[in-house]
């Protein structure tokens, strides 16, 4: 008799609704000429509101801890993971589409399957219990990032999707090398099933060792921290401004939630040897990320650095390799998600028409053009900084926190005062906001539905900011991984 | 209603922030109404404060507590003794002046009034705060507003000097969160974590004393650089002297107090080991601030930067006296900071309206000012009479009670102390005459108006408080020796030997071999 293997699919609908509605859309921009963006919105926009009801719902979903013969976790985790990541690419949806019909380019359907695609990787990434599934995950997200980097086939455009690929097909490849290595040593690539091999070995880690640090060389990189940076301020100086914000919030959310799978579950029981691994990439994240900031003069690389040293703060709160460790970990990703929608979402306002006015300069006196927009950029500047009362404070006092209750006090002394040298180039902006005349012509833009959208992160930066209870259930109830 | 007092004294001022933030079509004089009525009706509520403050009860008075943040022991927990009562009145009192002085601020003005309500949410709330985290929170955002203040509307080096002040003051706070964060991870592996400071003070009790060193100087450095304590003092005369005239009358009436009232409320309660262990330091860089601030302020020709260093050197005093460890040192400390905010917000005030008369802030180019605005100068000769330490005015008690305070601890410092006094009369005198005797430098000057209506009313309060307080400072006194005698006993039991149970937090811990190390 054959057994036929039980396959319960209900706990990765999310991912199979996404690929659905993608592929509906992928088949529409093939076979309708000339095709109309309207579809494209709503096919997207149904694929992400069905992911999100059903993420929702997996929420309270009783069964086994994993399916698909332990590939892909059930647990409140993945399902944080999922909903922050669609709300994400909700944004990127309307950022998207505000900027093609503003640059009166029709043709650019593949953006929607592809915005679609990218989250099924991500979501898929964050519940992956298997290195094998990690890795597909990772490659679905990162080929659709690619290619969304190029869409606009401008110069810059496409230079930053080459050099992205060619540096990511180099990581994937590390990733791949780290897979194998740990199958060497552990006899699996469950993710389950190296924490169990690991348990109790007293002997020669040589090989597990290496496979760890492969396999953190690719998380490096996803999550742009030092010294795998390099890519990131070329790639979000370069792909279209809807596409920075995405990727920036994005792919930091789910290489990290990945990498949190990793770190706190395979790799478990030696948590002694990687946690100064992750204090040095911290620190260095951290500190170069701010210097080397303060030299931009173009908003998308500075939030480009910002965004590497916000990786640090993350890998700050990792250290810990704990439930505090992993809830001011996940606070800090919903926080910096919120701050870097908002704060793309007006540098692609102000830079009115595709990617003229990004420099520094056409900042100056935009609180005399527009006070909104100012007071906003403001807010979310600040909140980056980590001045209180915005969230960006709270989820910086977490990570710090957690890292000095396990004895890393010193790396929260780094955080603090890298956090001071950033505020210095948080501070260039505002100044130029407020404190300089306006120079030269400027289209403005005064389009409603970016707006309303921008809102909404504005809103939570302070309410979060203020009430950070509001989240604490949900995310004592996320931080437990289940494998 | 009346449980919530300190809340709605705090955010009283949140109501003008809500209607000048989304009130877009608001004329630049309702601004102005709103902002003084807001900050009027704020003070009013803090005069029920000290009405309802009772100086015989010990301890923190009126305490609010509420739950924060449940899971990270966060609280909103706020409460007021004698030091706290009378800086948030100082903050209070001084709002309503400075917005009525800025009546002739015309750029952005709804902007401007709006930076100044948040500042007031912020500085009320750190004083009250007895949250460690809720204290921060405030005590951070207290740097937006002014950041703005000084950058948006100050002098022509306004953004250099904006962010000056924003960046030493936040590095300074910065060790300030990871001080306050290691004291929570303590409280955390004790039991629960808190950032009470009532239960963080026993907490504090059972680190080793060279942890507690250290974390005395993480929350030293935080306060220092606001007080400012020299050398950490270099923000101060570029803020000071950019800042517009209310700026500069916030910053030193009520932003610098800041730093004095944390040394008091947190590195003394937190750390009395550690205290009396770096207390001959800190008395030592108060006196070299209290000299070099006078000596630095004797050469200025720049009226506004002088008195801006004659804060440096004032400030010096109280940090002295806070760290005397004597009932009158102490008492003394808490008077000067009251005092200074009044005689230094008075002499920024004055200072201000002479320059938006002659538009020239240096002493070379003005003269014979006396005769040609007698009103004027006559305040101001009042205002530097009072801050030389002129005995009847405010200023005297407060310099008496510190040198006098200090003297017992170190003759060394009393003295070299007191001859800061008399380089005070010589600098300030000095300018005093330059400005208003001579011959008139400035043909321009001879038809300038003499104070008007509405600086007759922003000078009038300041005034006369400089001459209460300077003939019957009971008023003050009355409500602020049980609380510094509290203080002083916390920190150097060892001079009484009757107070058991604030030494009982210590003995266990640490046997008493350090103390009187001083």
């Amino acid at each position: 008799m054959i057994r036929t293997p039980e396959i319960d699919l209900v706990p990765i609908l999310p991912e199979l609704v996404l690929c659905a509605t993608a592929i509906v859309g992928l088949l529409y921009e093939a076979f309708a000429r000339p095709s109309d963006r309207r579809v494209h919105v709503l096919v997207a926009s149904i694929g992400l509101a069905g992911t999100a009801a059903v993420s929702v719902l997996l929420w309270n979903h009783e069964g086994t801890d994993t399916v698909l013969q332990g590939m892909v976790s059930v647990d409140r985790f993945s399902v944080l993971a999922r909903v922050l990541l669609v709300a994400i690419a909700a944004f990127a949806l309307v950022y998207g589409t505000h900027y093609f019909a503003r640059s009166g380019d029709e043709a650019r359907g593949e953006f929607y399957p592809l915005l679609l695609f990218a989250t099924a990787g991500m979501t898929l990434i964050t519940a992956a219990n298997d290195l094998i599934v990690t890795f597909l995950a990772l490659e679905i997200l990162s080929l659709s990032l690619y290619v969304l980097t190029g869409i606009t086939g401008r110069r810059g455009s496409s230079e930053a999707a080459m050099k992205y690929f060619l540096l990511g097909a180099f990581s994937s490849a590390f990733f791949l090398y780290g897979v194998a290595m740990a199958y060497g040593a552990t006899g699996t690539t469950k993710i389950r099933g190296i924490a169990n091999a690991l348990t109790g070995t007293t002997g020669d880690l040589a090989i597990v060792l290496l496979a760890f640090a492969f396999l953190a060389v690719a998380f490096a990189f996803k999550v742009s921290s030092v010294p795998f940076h390099m890519w990131t301020p070329d790639v979000y100086q370069g792909a279209p401004t809807p596409v920075t914000a995405y990727m920036s919030a994005a792919t930091k959310v789910a290489a990290f939630m990945a990498l949190i799978r990793v770190l706190d579950v395979a790799f478990q029981p030696i948590t002694w040897d990687w946690t100064p691994v992750v204090w040095v990439l911290a620190a260095a994240s951290m500190i170069v990320g701010s210097v080397l900031a303060i030299a931009q003069s173009d908003v998308k690389r500075m939030l480009a650095y910002s965004s590497i040293a916000h990786a640090g703060f993350i890998l700050t709160g990792l250290t810990a390799a704990d439930q505090t460790g992993i809830r001011a970990a996940l606070f800090y990703l919903i926080a910096y998600s919120i701050m870097t929608l908002g704060a793309f979402g007006i540098v692609m306002l102000v830079s009115a028409r595709g990617e003229e006015q990004t420099s520094f300069a056409s900042y100056a006196g935009l609180a005399r053009r527009s006070p909104l927009l100012a007071g906003l950029m403001t807010l979310f500047l600040l909140s980056l900084a980590g001045i209180p009362p915005t969230v960006g404070f709270i989820a910086k006092a977490g990570v710090f926190g957690a890292a000095i209750g396990a004895g890393y006090w010193p790396l929260a002394l780094i955080g603090v005062a890298s956090s001071v040298v950033a505020a210095f180039f948080y501070l260039r902006l505002i100044v130029l906001m407020y404190m300089q005349e306006p120079q030269g012509e400027h289209d403005r833009d005064p389009s409603l539905m970016p707006r309303v959208a921008i809102a909404i992160p504005a809103f939570l930066t302070l309410a979060l900011g203020i009430f950070p209870g509001l989240l604490s259930d949900i995310l004592r109830e996320a931080s437990v991984l289940r494998w | 209603m009346t449980d919530h007092l300190l809340t709605i004294v705090t955010f009283l001022p949140a109501v003008g922030v809500a209607i000048l933030s989304t009130w877009r079509t608001l004329s630049d004089d309702g601004a102005r109404v709103v902002a003084l009525v807001t900050t009027v009706a704020t003070f009013v509520a803090s005069l029920a404060v000290l009405g309802r403050f009772d100086a015989q009860v010990p301890g923190f008075q009126m305490v609010e507590q509420a739950t924060w943040v449940k899971d990270l022991g966060l609280q909103y927990l706020v409460g007021i003794d004698g030091v706290s009562l009378w800086m948030v009145l100082l903050t209070t009192f001084l709002m309503p002046i400075s917005v009525l002085v800025s009546w002739s601020i015309d750029r952005n003005v709804r902007r401007y009034f709006l930076s100044m309500l948040i500042l007031e949410i912020a500085v009320v709330g750190s004083f009250v705060a007895l949250d460690l985290l809720l204290f921060f929170v405030f005590f951070e955002a207290i740097l937006v507003p002014m950041y703005f203040l000084i950058g948006g509307w100050g002098g022509e080096r306004r953004v250099y000097a904006a962010v000056k002040f924003f960046l030493y003051t936040m590095a300074g706070s910065a060790f300030l969160l990871v001080g306050t964060l290691f004291l929570y991870s303590r409280a955390a592996s004790l039991g629960a974590g808190t950032f009470d400071l009532r239960e963080l003070t026993g907490v504090a009790g059972t680190l080793a004393p060279a942890t507690a060193r250290w974390l005395f100087l993480a929350f030293f450095v935080a306060f220092a650089v606001k007080v400012p304590v020299f050398p950490l003092h270099t923000w101060l005369p570029d803020a000071h002297t950019e800042a517009p005239t209310a700026g500069s009358v916030l910053l030193a009436g009520v932003l610098l107090k800041v730093g004095a009232y944390g040394l008091i409320r947190f590195n003394l309660a937190l750390f009395p080991e550690a205290s009396r262990y770096f207390a001959t330091f800190v008395a030592i860089l108060a006196v070299i601030g209290i000299i070099y601030g006078a000596v630095v302020a004797l050469i200025q020709t720049d009226i506004k930067r002088l008195v801006a260093y004659s804060s440096v050197s004032h400030l010096g005093f109280v940090v002295l006296g806070i760290f005397a460890f004597t009932d009158q040192a102490a008492t003394g400390a808490v008077l000067q900071m009251v005092n200074h905010g009044l005689s230094t917000g008075a002499l920024f005030l004055l200072v201000g309206m002479v320059y938006e008369r002659t538009h020239t802030r240096d002493l070379g180019r003005m003269g014979g000012l006396a005769a040609i605005m007698p009103w004027l100068t006559g305040a101001f000769l009042f205002a530097v009479l009072a801050s030389v330490g002129l005995p009847g005015l405010n200023n005297f008690v407060g310099e008496f009670l510190v040198i006098a305070g200090s003297f017992l601890v170190s003759p060394w410092f009393g003295s070299l102390a007191a001859v800061a006094v008399v380089l005070a009369a010589i600098y300030l005198l000095w300018s005093y005459q330059r400005m208003a005797y001579g011959p008139v430098r400035d043909e321009d000057h001879r038809h300038l108006p003499d104070v008007s209506l509405r600086e007759a009313v922003v000078l009038a309060p300041v005034l006369a408080l400089l001459l209460v307080f300077g003939v019957y400072p009971k008023i003050l006194t009355d409500r602020i020796d049980p609380t510094t005698a509290a203080v002083v006993q916390h920190v150097a039991p060892a001079d009484r030997e009757t107070d058991l149970g604030q030494a009982a937090i210590a003995l266990p811990v640490q046997p008493g071999d350090e103390e009187g190390s001083t």
